[in-house]
């Protein structure tokens, strides 16, 4: 064992790529659940993003052209989603499950041609200058595009949320949807709104997966990530902030796990990868003995307007 | 009750026969993945020995397959229903449809079956696997010769006899040609997740690794040495010529289209026999990748040489004397291990650092 | 003119019962579209999937009874969440109940290896039960007690679940004389005592079938006899009424996370003792979430989840004939599923609500 052979800088700075495509899923579904939506799907988005980000990416030779398409594929499902809960109120749960199957499903179809293609290379940005600072550089400055562009969409969801009348609407369409219609919002279409921006950032995480960090597209290929970005919405009990406290959690058990395993320390790989499960119900624990009930209020609820 | 019971049997009976009936000139052969085709690796290979089957017979054969089946209660169903559709010779190719397939076999006494990587046959199923390790051999062997940093990365999968040998015969290969080399493994306690194992792969570069071993069958690892650069890397599973000639220097391929084309034709003749093979570099189940310029040349035919030594049967890839982690004799001078000992193998050669877990 | 909803005082019976004929025919066209693109024949790949394993000459004798087994564990699991639904209470962990059920199960039947007795049997039963019980009653404490919500808790517990199955698999439930690969010993093939088999040959009744007619009939007993029925019916429908007509929530979360958790037990355990056989690291295979959707598809009604149930494993043998004798993708499949159950969702809404046209009113 020799924990020296771990050097924290590239550690960090390979977490935060480890933690992109869950960041990403992850503040996407805050988003939705915000509005009172809970979409169990998001696996079935994220994979169908990873596909046909790969597939355009390698069609036209610009991944960011595949980030694009991979963007409004998530949201295309999600609007899938959308409809069948918002309009044709079905239950959410029954229903995101529903898409995971049929999101694998087609992302395995779409993909049949695209087996064992390389990706074309999203190159990184290397900020001059910056990259150069000694240890901040190469954990913070020498990453990709995608990687900014997430902490970019972290800090706007953030302020979003927050500072605009937009945010204001869709909280309040979240915590008390009958109190929020009485007021005149429109209920469903923020809720559409948010349920398209989760699909987006879904799609996108997925394409970070099968673009940047495998990068080839394979069948299967999420392998649960989708069901860690629920996870970490709950850990991070709906605060932006948290989200990528919690992406950056999750991602780095895994990444520290064998980076101790390298390093020749022998651990228990099955309870170091349930801890971060063990820690979220922990914060949901935490969150209600503060007599805060955490969730917004009217998360999975049906909506129907009785005017 | 009895007489309840013996009507059910007797249309269970039926039905099997039924089925058998149905097989018309045509031989019918079935195949079982666990994975989708798709995975480039295990499954695909075992697909591509279905078509290689059925290119070289043509007309007289006809193949179905099922991809994706999990291990456990739809793997009975699965099989049971390919031999209900007249399949003559079913082939399971996962370890976790070992009891699936003993049952199946139990109830179809004139189909056949042939399971790999299991260890239970019976009079119409034969167990089939490949000698991976003698893989190994040549891969130690070009990675003790290239690694600079003296440190070597191996992917492993789970702890289980096949991954441990593996492990065991590359070290005890790369040691021979470089006294000063060190292992670092990694249990991804998976076969196939894209992320982690570009994860390990990057975790084990960090470290120093300059050379990557893989026992998981994806392309992750290949794409992330390839970021990295002046990382070796070996195709596992499945050629994955497409990162050659750098990272990927060479591969083991599961090469099953010769052992499915001998057992289809036995079938034909009617000559077939329950039979356990396990089956290296020789009869051509295990197959060297072609070696890619980035090896010197002289590195390439030292491998290359240790290859048809294997292969010939003249070398033992373990061969004494060898002692085990704890220093104990394993193996006397000139001695070679037996196959039972590496069928169970659960232990390391002296000098891997580290535990096998649990 | 737009179309507007509006919602029926009570679903309508006449929709309830057509709406799933509906969808199903929306399914095979939307399904016969995707199948024809693929290249095979439309006509013969719905016929495969919906007909043959009931009527094939080939394969129906074999295909009926395993609608049975692989439908009994979905029923088992959906009776038990149903009732939670039904009041509000969303337990959608039943995998993780499923998985500790029978692994908890499994440890008892191996303690006694290999000891041959009539009681051990049961005695897994019974540990099953617990098992998915006690994984169900830490939601329903913390949510009692703390208000905390069921729905993250019991799905976090999943993931928990899953990695001490991985652990237990390789580690201490591990076959001695398995030659050191994962996974436990074979209950149906190796220790008779503690085996789940058929109990008519040929007919796919195991235990764990005749444990889901019994929960089905139960249900609907509870359901429509019973105290404990209405007051879950009436916390559903009311809330407030049900305070008023002094419904205990804390007993109503107790006693619903409880079935659901200590059914989902049962069903893991009849599962690992027969059709699957032994704990392996890939015994998780979904069913705990599958069972979500038979729930709901059952419009969370007892006769409701028998029927999903049923049409659920009529589309995966039949998927797995499809596979087989026309070479279909296993994604196509899939998707179909996906279509299936979309539709059958969404064709809900006819049910619960009226469609009005309105007309606008000029300005």
């Amino acid at each position: 064992m020799d924990l020296g052979q771990i050097n924290p800088v590239l550690l960090a700075a390979s977490l935060m790529v480890a933690a992109t495509p869950i960041l990403l899923a992850a503040i996407g579904e805050m988003v939705v659940e915000k509005a009172g939506v809970l979409n169990l799907g998001v696996e079935g988005m994220m994979i169908t993003g990873a596909v046909v980000g790969f597939a355009v990416a390698v069609n036209s030779g610009s991944p960011a052209a595949g980030f694009v398409a991979a963007a409004l594929a998530g949201a295309g499902l999600a609007l899938l989603f959308g409809l069948i809960t918002q309009v044709l109120k079905s239950n959410q749960v029954a229903t995101g499950l529903g898409l995971t199957l049929f999101g694998l499903g087609l992302s395995s179809l779409i993909g049949k041609p695209y087996e064992g293609i390389k990706a074309p290379s999203l190159g990184k940005l290397d900020i001059p200058l910056l990259s150069d600072i000694p240890v901040l550089g190469p954990v913070l400055f020498r990453h990709d595009p995608m990687v900014y562009l997430s902490l970019l969409i972290v800090l706007g969801v953030w302020a979003g949320l927050k500072y605009t009348r937009a945010g204001l609407v869709l909280r309040a369409v979240g915590e008390n949807h009958t109190a929020a219609h009485a007021l005149g919002y429109k209920v469903i279409r923020v809720r559409l709104a948010a349920i398209l921006f989760g699909g987006a950032s879904a799609g996108m995480g997925g394409a970070y997966l099968s673009l940047v960090r495998v990068p080839t597209w394979v069948e299967g290929m999420t392998a649960g990530a989708g069901w860690i970005a629920l996870a970490i919405v709950v850990f991070a009990s709906w605060r932006a902030g948290r989200i990528l406290l919690g992406a950056y959690l999750f991602g780095g058990v895994s990444v520290l796990q064998l980076n101790l395993q390298a390093a020749g320390v022998a651990i228990p790989v099955e309870y170091l990868s349930m801890s971060p499960y063990l820690v979220t119900i922990l914060v949901l624990v935490i969150i209600s003995l503060r007599g805060n009930h955490g969730a917004p209020g009217s998360l999975g609820r049906v909506f129907h307007a009785s005017s | 009750m009895n007489l309840l019971k013996t009507l059910a049997v007797g249309a269970a009976l039926a039905t099997g026969v039924a089925g058998a009936a149905v097989a018309q000139d045509k031989t019918k052969v079935g195949f079982i993945y666990v994975g989708p085709i798709g995975d480039g690796g295990w499954t695909y290979e075992h697909n591509k020995a279905r078509l290689a089957v059925e290119e070289h017979y043509g007309d007289a054969v006809e193949t179905v397959y099922q991809e994706s089946v999990p291990e456990g209660a739809d793997a009975e169903r699965a099989i049971t229903q390919m031999a209900l559709s007249g399949a003559d010779l079913i082939f399971t190719t996962s370890f976790g449809f070992m009891d699936a397939t003993v049952a199946v076999a139990e109830k179809f006494p004139d189909v056949k079956f042939e399971h790999a990587t299991g260890y239970k046959t019976a009079d119409n199923l034969a167990v089939y696997s490949a000698r991976f390790y003698e893989g190994r051999a040549v891969q130690g062997t070009i990675a003790g010769h290239l690694t600079e940093s003296n440190i070597v990365g191996y992917i492993a999968s789970y702890p289980i006899p096949e991954v441990i040998r593996g492990i065991n015969s590359a070290y005890i290969h790369a040691k021979k040609v470089n006294p000063d080399i060190q292992f670092k493994i990694i249990w991804a306690y998976t076969w196939f997740d894209p992320a982690k194992e570009a994860d390990a792969a990057k975790a084990l570069i960090e470290q120093g690794a300059d050379v990557i071993l893989q026992h998981t069958d994806s392309t992750a690892p290949q794409a992330a040495a390839a970021e990295a650069g002046n990382v070796y890397t070996f195709g596992q599973a499945s050629d994955m010529i497409e990162y050659a000639p750098m990272p990927r220097v060479s591969s083991i391929i599961d090469d099953w289209a010769p052992y499915y084309i001998e057992r289809v034709g036995a079938v034909i003749d009617g000559t077939w026999e329950t039979a356990d093979t396990w089956d290296g570099i020789g009869p051509g189940m295990v197959g060297i990748g072609e070696i890619s310029d980035a090896v010197p040349a002289d590195v390439k035919a030292e491998a290359l040489a240790l290859k048809d030594a294997i292969a010939s049967g003249e070398y033992h890839p373990f061969t004494g004397p060898l002692n085990k982690q704890d220093g104990s004799v394993w193996l006397a001078e000139g001695e070679t291990a037996d196959d039972g000992t590496l069928l169970g193998m659960d232990f390391y050669v002296e000098g891997i650092e580290g535990e096998i877990p649990n | 003119m737009r179309f507007a909803l509006e919602k029926r005082p009570a679903p309508s019976r006449l929709m309830l019962g057509l709406t799933p004929l509906f969808a199903v025919i929306a399914t095979m066209l939307a399904g016969g579209v995707m199948f024809w693109a693929l290249g095979a024949n439309p006509v013969e790949a719905i016929r495969t999937i919906f007909l043959d394993p009931l009527f094939d000459p080939t394969f129906g004798a074999y295909s009926r009874p395993q609608l049975l087994v692989k439908a009994a564990p979905l029923i088992l699991i959906a009776i038990g969440l149903s009732l939670g639904f039904k009041a509000g209470i969303w337990n959608i962990g039943a995998e993780g109940q499923y998985i500790i059920g029978a692994v908890v199960g499994a440890a008892v039947g191996l303690a006694f290896y290999p000891t041959e007795s009539r009681l051990i049997f049961p005695a897994m039963v019974i540990a099953g039960a617990l098992g998915g019980w006690a994984w169900a009653m830490i939601p329903a404490i913390l949510k009692t007690r703390l208000g905390t919500n069921e729905i993250l808790v019991s799905l976090m517990l999943v993931y928990v679940a899953e990695n001490i199955l991985a652990s237990v698999a390789s580690g201490v439930l591990k076959n001695p004389e398995g030659r050191g690969f994962p996974g436990s010993r074979n209950f149906a093939r190796d220790y008779p005592a503690a085996s789940n088999l058929e109990l008519l040959p040929g007919t796919g009744m195991h235990w764990g079938v005749v444990a889901a007619f019994i929960a089905v009939i139960a249900a609907y007993v509870l359901m429509t006899r019973h105290k404990m029925g209405f007051s879950i019916r009436l916390t559903g429908e009311a809330p407030r009424a049900a305070r008023f007509a002094g419904v205990n929530p804390t007993r109503l979360v107790v006693f619903s996370l409880g079935m659901a958790g200590a059914l989902a037990g049962m069903a893991g355990l009849f599962e690992v003792t027969g059709p699957a056989g032994q704990i392996s690291i890939d015994f998780g295979s979904g069913y705990g979430f599958t069972a979500i959707i038979v729930a709901f598809l059952g419009r969370l009604h007892p006769v409701g989840i028998l029927l999903a149930g049923l049409l659920m494993a009529l589309t995966y043998i039949g998927g797995e004939l499809a596979q087989l004798m026309l070479g279909m993708p296993a994604a196509a499949i899939q998707l179909f599923q996906g279509m299936l159950l979309f539709f059958l969702l969404a064709m809900d809404v006819f049910a619960n609500y009226r469609i009005r046209i309105k007309t606008r009113e000029a300005a």
